[in-house]
């Protein structure tokens, strides 16, 4: 399998309030996300225990694939805007892609 | 005891001693599902007997019932409780607006004491629902550029709740009668045993608000149970000038009493985020929701039966 660098691209991931789920949608694809995935999740921060019992204490996981310039971007935004108010954690790895054309923007 | 009652304090026991018992989420939304449903389609059968702009009045009532409560709250919250601005109006959008899951529980304890109240009730539910949000908003915001109105009519009016409530309405309400008896079973029959679950994942719900009672402790205590007292009086004298039977006042008074969970905090967090929502569902879940099913309700209808004792009442 081929080890190019060109291969490797981030993958952002968002665990956050489920409240803010098409917010959040709407903010990355403007920003240049060619796609998303979204599951549910639960688990416990500064903000307390969020056990997705029900609507309002629930958390999605987002997950973007993308160039690391997109991914910088979508993370200044959720930074500025919703770091204050919301529970929000963001974490950037590197991934390996098999398709990188699917990925880019 | 009513079984439902006992299905809640198991519920609330069981989170209080850290049982390991949680319904999965899918069967919770499930279940308020099927309330909301069914609360509507029974809403809409009877509807559908009725001519609708005899309602007209009701519903204004309902509207300004909505927009005064908040207004009585907030400066309460404000000034006793020294909370800041923001969670003030949004522990006040709380109290404005309805709990489904109080109205079904009140609803029930009516229907097994053979007490009648009006059709137009679930419809004066969803009324009910909407305007102390914008009131909370305003209250906050005035009518100001930041807040993304679009955003919030959308979570307000496209919400769970008020899409199945008037969805149901609206199946009930055009429906062949004989038609419906095939869905009867699972939305009528089996509505209280539906409850039942329902206020099983209540009770593990309002344990899980145990911690931040401690604390943010006495005044929110105290304003949870003031406050729905304080509405169902207001809620029962509007029932008794509109008009209603005394089930009508009860129910009314009820729905003035109880706070929302579900459609205001997620209404609060797109359009007010700063607000501290620990706070209001403290309140609303902590505080008043097992007051209103354990304590209020049967008052209410004390209170209901009290005021159409009164001269000039029904």
């Amino acid at each position: 399998m081929s080890q190019d660098r060109s291969h490797i691209l981030k993958l952002l991931t968002v665990v956050t309030e489920s409240a803010l789920e098409s917010q959040l949608v709407r903010d990355i694809q403007r920003l240049g996300a060619n796609g998303y995935t979204i599951t549910n999740a639960r688990g416990k921060g500064h903000r307390g225990v969020r056990e997705a019992g029900w609507e309002v204490d629930s958390n999605i996981r987002l997950e973007v694939v993308c160039d690391e310039a997109t991914a910088r971007r979508i993370a200044t935004h959720l930074q500025q805007h919703y770091y204050d108010n919301y529970a929000m954690i963001l974490l950037l790895s590197d991934v390996e892609v098999l398709r990188p054309e699917k990925f880019q923007a | 005891m009513d079984p439902i009652i006992l299905f809640f304090l198991l519920g609330l026991t069981a989170g209080l001693l850290k049982s390991e018992l949680r319904l999965p989420s899918a069967i919770y939304e499930f279940v308020s599902i099927l309330l909301l449903l069914s609360i509507g389609l029974k809403g809409g059968v009877e509807l559908a007997r009725q001519p609708f702009l005899a309602l007209l009045p009701d519903i204004l009532a309902a509207i300004a019932l909505g927009v005064f409560l908040p207004l009585v709250a907030y400066p309460v919250l404000l000034l006793l409780g020294k909370f800041k601005r923001v969670d003030a109006a949004s522990i006040a959008a709380h109290y404005g607006s309805v709990s489904v899951g109080t109205y079904a529980v009140a609803v029930a304890w009516l229907a097994s004491h053979n007490i009648e109240f009006e059709a137009q009730m679930p419809l004066l539910l969803v009324v009910l629902e909407v305007p102390a949000i914008l009131v909370g908003i305003m209250l906050v915001r005035g009518k100001a550029q930041q807040t993304r109105w679009g955003e919030v009519a959308h979570e307000v009016f496209l919400g769970k709740g008020i899409v199945l409530l008037i969805g149901g309405l609206l199946v009930g309400w055009l429906s062949d009668p004989e038609a419906l008896a095939s869905i009867e079973p699972l939305f009528f029959d089996l509505f209280k045993g539906i409850l039942a679950v329902f206020l099983l994942e209540m009770g593990l719900i309002t344990a899980s608000r145990a911690g931040s009672l401690r604390q943010y402790g006495l005044f929110l205590i105290a304003f949870g149970i003031a406050m729905p007292l304080f509405g169902a009086v207001v809620g029962g004298l509007l029932g008794l000038a509109l008009g209603l039977s005394p089930g009508g006042t009860m129910v009314l008074a009820t729905l003035a009493a109880s706070a929302s969970y579900i459609a205001v905090p997620a209404a609060m967090r797109i359009s007010l985020p700063e607000a501290n929502p620990t706070l209001s569902l403290t309140a609303s879940l902590g505080v008043t929701f097992p007051f209103n099913v354990l304590i209020g309700i049967p008052l209410y209808w004390r209170l209901a039966e009290f005021l159409h004792t009164l001269p000039g009442g029904g």
